[in-house]
């Protein structure tokens, strides 16, 4: 799923000075499994935020309203009777869920509450990792099933760097170097073998290098 | 006859909430009564079916609608009847601490308590305690805004 995280109070209010009538929208799906901006985080921000103002001397009034998603226009359009009188729209949804809001609403000034981190897998509860880089040509059988592009921090395809020191990273001792499980997992599944083919040069354009990326399928259009 | 203890000597009267338990904290509420303990007017209890079912949202609203105080009273470690509640409530202070820091309005204000059943004059100590703090603390900042804006 997509993670993403709060921004600071500090931040959000300056986002949304000199709005005095906010529509804060939760998203029901990725960011309300990571606790960042589902129906609970629109109650505990819009609290934060009305609290904050009333101790500078100010007043805001906030509405209150979750979709299960702000990324498709059905969830979307439920938002339009809750829009009109409201000064702009605090969106709680990841990046993609706050342009959707944006696109939907071509008037209305759209702000975001979070700071979009990626895609992870929720390793346990509170910690969440990213396991995937969306390269849009995925390797995986090549490795394991682990990813040495979202995984190793310089995306080694022919890894490892001299950095890898005791199973983790030379970047940080917490995590774990992407390479050193690449090697378990592929000796596990009796696969070392494998490794010592070497990656060519892997092609970028797939990835955002080649620009902004689309999906498009004729046989699911109307 | 009125406990004179019990009494701002400067005549300032803090609210202070109480989340409490059921299975605790809130039937030692309910013993001292009877037991002839008496804890601070000043405290206005909401019952909760578990300290796990705290929310940061709850301690939120008691602020905002007028706390100047706010406890949870909750299980001894290991004797919850939901097995981990007060565990789960003691995490959940850490955010609530944290906006409580960042609002100005002071994570001081803000007091966990543990205590069995049986146990009102844990029920009664915390009550004193934290109406106490709130009266040495002064009305919450965000209260001296509001009547500051209603003058
Ligand atoms: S190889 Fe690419 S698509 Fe596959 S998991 Fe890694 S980043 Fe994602
Ligand atoms: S130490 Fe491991 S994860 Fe880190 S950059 Fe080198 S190979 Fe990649």
């Amino acid at each position: 799923m997509i993670i993403a995280e709060q921004k600071t109070l500090e931040e959000i209010k300056q986002i949304v000075a000199g709005y005095n009538k906010l529509l804060v929208v939760g998203c029901g799906t990725c960011v309300t499994v990571c606790f960042a901006g589902g129906e609970k985080e629109v109650g505990i921000l819009a609290s934060e935020l009305r609290m904050a103002r009333q101790m500078d001397g100010q007043q805001l009034e906030t509405v209150e309203r979750t979709i299960q998603r702000q990324c498709e226009w059905e969830f979307v359009d439920q938002l339009k009777d809750a829009i009109e009188d409201c000064d702009a729209i605090l969106s709680m949804g990841c990046g993609v869920g706050v342009q959707g809001l944006a696109e939907r609403f071509p008037t209305k000034v759209v702000l975001p509450a979070l700071n979009t981190k990626g895609m992870a897998l929720t390793v346990q509860e509170g910690l969440w990792a990213e396991r995937c880089a969306g390269c849009g040509n995925c390797v995986l059988d090549k490795f394991g099933g682990v990813c040495p592009i979202a995984r190793c921090s310089k995306s080694l395809q022919n890894g490892p760097c001299g950095g890898s020191v005791n199973g983790k990273c030379e970047i940080d001792p917490e995590i774990d170097c992407g390479w050193q499980l690449v090697y378990d997992r592929m000796k596990a599944i009796n696969m070392l073998d494998k490794l010592y083919e070497v990656q060519e040069i892997k092609d970028w354009s797939t990835a955002r290098d080649g620009g902004p990326r689309r999906i498009n399928r004729e046989d699911l259009r109307l | 006859m009125e406990n004179e203890a019990e009494k701002s000597p400067n005549g300032y009267e803090p609210k202070v909430v109480a989340f409490a338990c059921q299975y605790c904290a809130y039937s030692a509420a309910d013993l001292a009564g009877p037991t002839g303990l008496q804890y601070p007017a000043n405290v206005r209890l909401v019952k909760l079916p578990c300290t796990g079912k705290l929310d940061v949202l709850y301690i939120l609203d008691a602020f905002e609608n007028g706390a100047d105080a706010v406890f949870i009273a909750g299980c001894l470690d290991g004797n919850c009847h939901h097995v981990e509640g007060p565990l789960r409530a003691k995490r959940r202070l850490v955010l609530a601490n944290k906006i409580l820091n960042e609002l100005g309005i002071g994570a001081d204000r803000l007091g966990m308590y543990q205590m069995s059943g049986g146990e009102s004059i844990r029920f009664v100590e915390a009550a004193r305690e934290m109406t106490d703090r709130a009266r040495q603390l002064g009305p919450s900042p965000l209260n001296q805004r509001k009547s500051a804006a209603n003058e």
